[in-house]
């Protein structure tokens, strides 16, 4: 029996290396013919499907075939950044307050509301996105600051015209909205750990609620915090569909505002396979299988960082009375 | 000692800084951001479920439920059996790979082994749902010639669901106090004989919770199966391989797109449905957990070291000092 189960626990890691290899096999072709300036080029150009192929690099191909993945890589790690930059905040508020105000009942029904978000289906969440928020933030939100901003370098992203409700700003705050859930419930289960004679220590301290909050709270859980959020950016990164049905699906030009059409690398694959089938060489599939990659090591590097953070967390900061 | 500082020293600027006015408006003005944060993480859940009923309920035909999908409108039963059957399937598979990797990591695995397979697994579970679908795609839809089929659906999404399965069968293993295991040694069980009698049985409720996270995300996911079960308008076929599945995902994915009043009320009903049997999953656990702690009162407190509510030692109860003569003590902690 136990010999058994110990080939069954093999299985994530050979399905784990047997999804790199697939990928590093399949995405051969790209990496040759697409080669380093993949990561430096915007356009996004399958070539004459209709014309004879013809061969370059060692691969063929269909003639003026050209892929570049920078407006997706960025694009995926703006969006995420936005979506991080929105929840964090949003979720630490929302812990503190259900685990230091909020009477038991109501934290529990915050609970509930957390895991109906976490398990609404993404799918679901675009939808709602598209038709609903998407127009309501691009109408009556960006409108609040998009004609005030001044003209300068950095500021002028988020100037002119607030969109139609699908792009850059819409997507990071539906991904936002997807990754409040992790962040919120492991913050409050992290602040619920804190030990209490250290919160009263500060309030005898003669500290208000909040500077104790700030004092002994926060720092206590910090880096559990960060641990959840890097895993809500992991996330964010790879999160597909309802990123492809908000943000605009712009193939093959950076995004040059915070309002405008843009596309990641995930989505990207789910709405370019289709069209990328029709390509006879493969090299369409191939490239996707490459940016396919490119986005499993952005991914992964976030994912390791999380776990260990959250590691660190786990072992260091839970006994009761160290470090005060 | 890196991580949880808040050593004393940096404690005392905090009182020193402004005037006593200053800091209670200060404490006031944390205190709204925080509710105005609940109110951002609050609303859109309301205004999400209550625009989707919204959407549906008005024009809600019951029919729906026992049609076809057909031309630009039609019902959902074909995707309502699709995503059944598909659920179905990967809870078997999932579940029993799974919780089996979960039980061996609990009781067998050495230190060393264990942290490199249960990083393998965390590792599994970061990789994004696409990358599993398109891996799937041209793994087991093309190279295997298997077409798009209930049986690639399957093996993706339980490839995504698998360590979840694995780690919540593994935390609510190790979740059982180690009394019960010494209770047993002293009389003599056998090791197999105890494991099925005495350690996964309270194991059970949070193994049952993990398989139930697992099928909200199955039923939910779309990316994976877009190009690996396809999608059919008639009922699925009974055929593992080369015959293409519906699901209630791709009716909300492909008709709220499409440029006809029909297609996209099918869409906000499938996203109705959708939601309705999240929520219901959701109670469900929530049911179980909340059945399984009211049988073992001191479980969840002895072993995680969480106080809860009404089980905190007498200590922990002390009374909390008024903080000053104008805000009242703040509430006892959940």
């Amino acid at each position: 029996m136990p010999q058994v189960l110990h080939l069954v626990t093999y299985v994530p890691l050979v399905l784990l290396l047997a999804i790199m290899a697939a990928l590093v096999w399949k995405a051969i072709p790209a990496i040759r013919y697409n080669g380093l300036g993949f990561f430096g080029r915007t356009t996004w150009n399958l070539g004459n499907l209709y014309a004879p192929l013809v061969s370059g690099h060692g691969v063929t191909h269909p003639p003026g075939a050209a892929y570049g993945a920078l407006p997706l890589i960025v694009g995926t790690v703006v969006s995420s950044a936005i979506a991080l930059v929105i929840a964090v905040p949003v979720a630490v508020g929302t812990a503190l307050v259900v685990v230091e105000k909020l009477p038991p009942r109501l934290s529990t029904g915050i609970g509930f509301c957390l895991e109906v978000l976490a398990g609404i289906p993404s799918v679901v969440i675009g939808l709602w996105g598209i038709f609903t928020l998407g127009p309501f933030l691009s109408h009556h939100v960006a409108t609040i600051w998009a004609n005030h901003v001044p003209d300068v370098p950095v500021l002028r992203f988020f100037r002119g015209p607030s969109g139609n409700g699908q792009g850059l700003f819409t997507s990071g705050v539906v991904l936002a909205l997807m990754i409040l859930p992790i962040i919120a419930a492991t913050t409050r289960d992290l602040l619920r750990q804190v030990p209490r004679a250290t919160v009263e220590g500060a309030v005898a301290l003669g500290m208000t609620d909040s500077e104790a909050a700030g004092a002994v709270t926060i720092p206590w859980v910090r880096s559990g915090v960060i641990g959840a959020s890097v895993l809500g950016l992991g996330r964010a990164l790879g999160e597909t569909i309802a990123v492809a049905m908000v943000s605009g699906s712009l193939v093959g030009s950076n995004v040059h505002s915070f309002y405008s059409a843009f596309t990641t690398i995930a989505a990207t694959i789910v709405t370019q396979l289709d069209g990328a089938l029709t390509d006879a060489s493969g090299l369409a599939v191939a490239t996707l299988a490459e940016v396919g990659l490119v986005l499993l090591v952005i991914t992964l590097l976030a994912n390791i960082g999380a776990r260990m953070l959250v590691r660190r967390v786990a072992t260091t900061a839970l006994p009761v009375g160290r470090g005060i | 000692m890196t991580v949880a500082t808040a050593p004393a020293g940096e404690v005392q600027p905090a009182s020193a800084t402004g005037s006593f006015g200053r800091r209670r408006a200060r404490n006031v003005v944390m205190w709204t951001l925080c509710s105005i944060a609940l109110a951002l993480v609050v609303a859109p859940v309301v205004w999400l479920v209550a625009g989707i009923v919204a959407q549906a309920v008005p024009d809600w035909r019951w029919n729906v439920l026992t049609t076809n999908q057909l031309g630009n409108g039609g019902g959902v039963l074909n995707a309502i059996e699709g995503t059944f059957l598909i659920v179905a399937g990967v809870m078997v598979l999932a579940g029993v790979v799974g919780i089996a990797g979960g039980l061996y990591l609990a009781e067998y695995a050495s230190a060393r082994h264990g942290s490199l397979l249960r990083g393998a697994s965390e590792v599994l579970s970061g990789v994004p749902s696409i990358v599993l679908g398109y891996v799937g795609y041209i793994a087991l839809v093309v190279a295997l010639h298997w077409g798009f089929s209930l049986l690639a659906g399957w093996i993706v999404l339980s490839v995504l669901v698998i360590p979840y399965i694995t780690k919540t069968t593994e935390v609510a293993i190790r979740n059982v106090p180690t009394s019960y295991r010494e209770g047993g040694d002293a009389l003599g069980m056998r090791s197999g004989y105890m494991l099925r009698r005495l350690v996964m049985k309270p194991a059970l409720p949070g193994i049952v919770t993990g398989l139930i996270v697992a099928a909200a995300i199955s039923l939910g996911e779309t990316a994976p199966l877009l190009y690996t079960a396809g999608y059919n308008s008639k009922g699925p076929s009974g055929a593992l391989t080369h015959s293409p599945v519906g699901y209630l995902t791709y009716d909300v994915f492909t008709f709220y797109n499409e440029p006809y009043k029909s297609a996209q009320h099918l869409a906000y009903e499938a996203a109705l449905l959708l939601i309705v049997l999240v929520v219901l999953l959701i109670v469900v656990s929530r049911f179980i957990v909340s059945y399984s702690q009211r049988y073992s009162p001191d479980r969840q407190q002895r072993v995680t070291g969480r106080w809860r509510r009404g089980a905190q030692p007498a200590e922990a109860r002390s009374a909390q000092p008024p903080l000053d003569a104008a805000s009242p003590p703040p509430p006892p902690r959940a």
